[in-house]
């Protein structure tokens, strides 16, 4: 059908329709146009501070201050970068961060998807009471345990075992990995108690039939588990563990109280906070300003600048991750969103 | 022997059961319990520290409590504040949310880009990177000065100005405007939630429009009787996890507060008390928003 054709089969329908193909075909249009101005705005809102970061990123010092000057730098340099790469110790937190996102979580994912096969296919005596205390583990928030927590790792003890080894004295677990992995150990960790309920919501979404075939052909109950049950739940623990890899390379909270001031370990997420304050201090410094009341000598746009270069810097491998494995992320949480 | 065999097994699977959960139940006790526990001891003390011996604790009993409900000065204001914005942003989320995952699930092209970019901030703003321009007192100033520097000039607050002096103002227009400011906290906040609404959406069968279309219901007849009901159990998920998520950013005034009493004044009875206090009342919230919600919600099965 040639163009013409179409528009006139088009007409003779629209009459015979009485007008009413012709209103719903600009309705039509009319509501998809609308809907993609409001999509475009709203992504343009969410992405809008990143191209903003990304831009400033690019900006020797003369463009921040050129007024002409909006988002694509004219003078286009990596200063900025350098400079924040500098300010947060170069490779060494981004080491640490990466070690503890690793090991942590996976170590976090292996706990929570034992506890959460257990929750999802066994019945035993006071089942909803412990799996409240999941839902416990979601809602307190970790804020509230900050104190009693650095106080009980500044002197590790379970229940009265290692001190009686140890001397009558506690270990100090501060400043290492350990408390961390003693944290995670006990899905105790950031979000674990969420880890735990997205496993259980997995396993209770595969056939029970599996584990019955495997239970008829004499195979045990850990072995079902490992050989028939954790070979399809792999895309959850891989989601699961790229998720506790991106909250903990982001955590402030726990990196506070096991990192403590000058235990010569750092994360990314204990540097990022004080880059801004560290410029100032150099600032001072070369510029020979006396003054040990405080005080800010860099101008702030310039500040804004090295802190956006270094939260950029940051956010490269979470990007990256996030662009390679997006699809993971998003469906391990529609996943479990079903049957609430 | 049949009946005797078959609670052997019972027994089997639970301790199967437990053994699965242990690693749980220890971590549990150990590091939830635990410090609960000391956190509301120290609530009812004054702790002090012996020269780097440890703590040494005095019962207070209610002293700490009463300190902050009726000598601190910030402590009971921010809470109301906070509570204040949660009533606020809350139903924002969850309305703005549902109307995305609404529209998230007609097709149109480049449906998978703007998904994925709804969930970015999952990935980006958590942690430290909420609210670390604000935080920081040198951006918070300059952020100040390019607000006053704009707002004279801006379309957006002149016809914020004539909705809000008058008589057209209500109650209503002010909850509206101040959402609308703050709609990029709302769209930032949201990932998780469109995400679920939007699986649950996809779980309706097409059948039920299918049959209510040849019954003659129109698109907003479908909406609350056939969408609403089937997504009412996603609903409740959503709010708790909305509410927790709010009250757990690190960012919220109370929890900086908190912070700052920690760090500079070192008074650790005062924070337990307070967190104690803000922890309860998260608590009754979630309660009463979960026994309404529950009672409400429409199960198929």
């Amino acid at each position: 059908m040639t163009r013409k054709e179409r528009r006139e089969y088009f007409k003779e329908r629209n009459r015979k329709s009485g007008g009413y193909l012709l209103r719903k075909k600009i309705w039509n249009f009319i509501f998809r146009f609308c809907r993609a101005v409001l999509i475009f705005g709203l992504c343009f809102l969410i992405l809008q501070p990143l191209l903003n970061k990304i831009s400033l990123c690019f900006m020797t010092k003369d463009d921040l201050f050129d007024r002409t000057v909006i988002s694509i730098p004219r003078h286009f340099s990596t200063q900025a970068i350098r400079l924040g790469w500098k300010l947060m110790y170069h490779f060494k937190p981004f080491w640490y961060s990466i070690w503890i996102g690793v090991l942590v979580g996976v170590i976090q994912v292996i706990s929570s998807t034992l506890v959460g096969y257990g929750f999802a296919r066994f019945k035993f005596p006071l089942k909803n009471f412990w799996f409240a205390c999941v839902i416990l583990m979601i809602i307190v928030p970790p804020q509230t345990l900050l104190t009693p927590m650095y106080l009980m790792f500044s002197d590790f003890d379970i229940f009265g075992i290692i001190r009686s080894v140890h001397g009558g004295k506690g270990i100090n677990l501060l400043g290492s990995f350990w408390a961390y992995l003693a944290v995670c150990a006990g899905c105790a960790g950031y979000k674990s108690g969420l880890y735990i309920y997205m496993m259980r919501q997995h396993f209770r979404n595969e056939p029970k039939e599996l584990e019955e075939a495997a239970w008829v052909d004499g195979c045990g109950k850990f072995r079902t588990f490992w050989n028939i049950l954790l070979p399809g739940a792999r895309p959850m623990m891989v989601s699961c563990f790229l998720f506790a890899f991106v909250w903990w390379w982001t955590d402030g909270i726990y990196s506070k109280i096991f990192f403590a001031r000058g235990m010569g370990w750092y994360t990314v997420a204990n540097c990022l906070p004080g880059v801004v304050e560290r410029l100032n201090h150099e600032y001072k410094q070369i510029f020979n300003i006396v003054s040990s009341s405080g005080g800010n000598f860099v101008p702030p746009a310039y500040g804004n600048q090295i802190l956006s270069a270094a939260t950029m810097i940051t956010l490269v491998p979470l990007i990256i991750i996030y662009l390679l494995a997006q699809k993971s992320f998003v469906e391990s949480i529609s996943q479990s969103g079903i049957k609430g | 022997m049949a009946k005797a065999k078959r609670k052997s097994m019972a027994k089997g699977n639970a301790k199967a059961g437990y053994m699965f959960i242990t690693p749980f139940i220890i971590g549990f006790l150990l590091f939830l319990v635990v410090p609960l526990v000391q956190s509301l001891r120290m609530s009812f003390c004054e702790v002090s520290a012996t020269n780097g011996q440890g703590l040494k604790y005095k019962w207070v009993f209610l002293d700490k409590y009463k300190e902050v409900f009726f000598k601190d000065p910030d402590y009971v204001p921010r809470l109301l504040d906070n509570l204040k914005n949660m009533a606020l942003f809350v139903p924002g989320i969850l309305v703005f949310s549902f109307f995305m995952a609404i529209l998230l699930n007609q097709e149109f092209a480049g449906r998978a880009f703007v998904r994925a970019v709804f969930f970015l901030p999952v990935i980006l703003s958590s942690g430290i990177m909420v609210g670390l321009e604000s935080n920081n007192s040198l951006m918070g100033s300059m952020q100040n000065a390019i607000k006053e520097d704009t707002s004279l000039t801006s379309i957006t607050k002149t016809l914020e100005n004539i909705l809000l002096t008058g008589e057209r103002a209500s109650k209503f227009f002010e909850y509206v405007i101040n959402l609308v400011d703050k709609v990029y906290d709302i769209a930032n906040s949201s990932g998780i939630q469109i995400i679920i609404f939007l699986s649950g959406l996809q779980t309706i069968s097409p059948s039920m429009y299918e049959a209510s279309k040849i019954e003659g219901c129109t698109a907003w007849e479908n909406f609350w009787k056939i969408t609403l009901p089937m997504i009412s159990s996603l609903i409740l998920v959503n709010v708790i996890y909305t509410v927790v998520d709010f009250c757990t950013k690190s960012d919220s005034q109370i929890m900086t507060l908190i912070n700052d009493k920690l760090f500079k004044n070192v008074d650790y009875g005062l924070c337990a008390a307070m967190s104690w206090v803000y922890f309860g009342v998260i608590m009754v919230i979630l309660g009463i928003l979960a026994f309404i919600i529950s009672r409400w919600v429409y199960y198929y099965d």
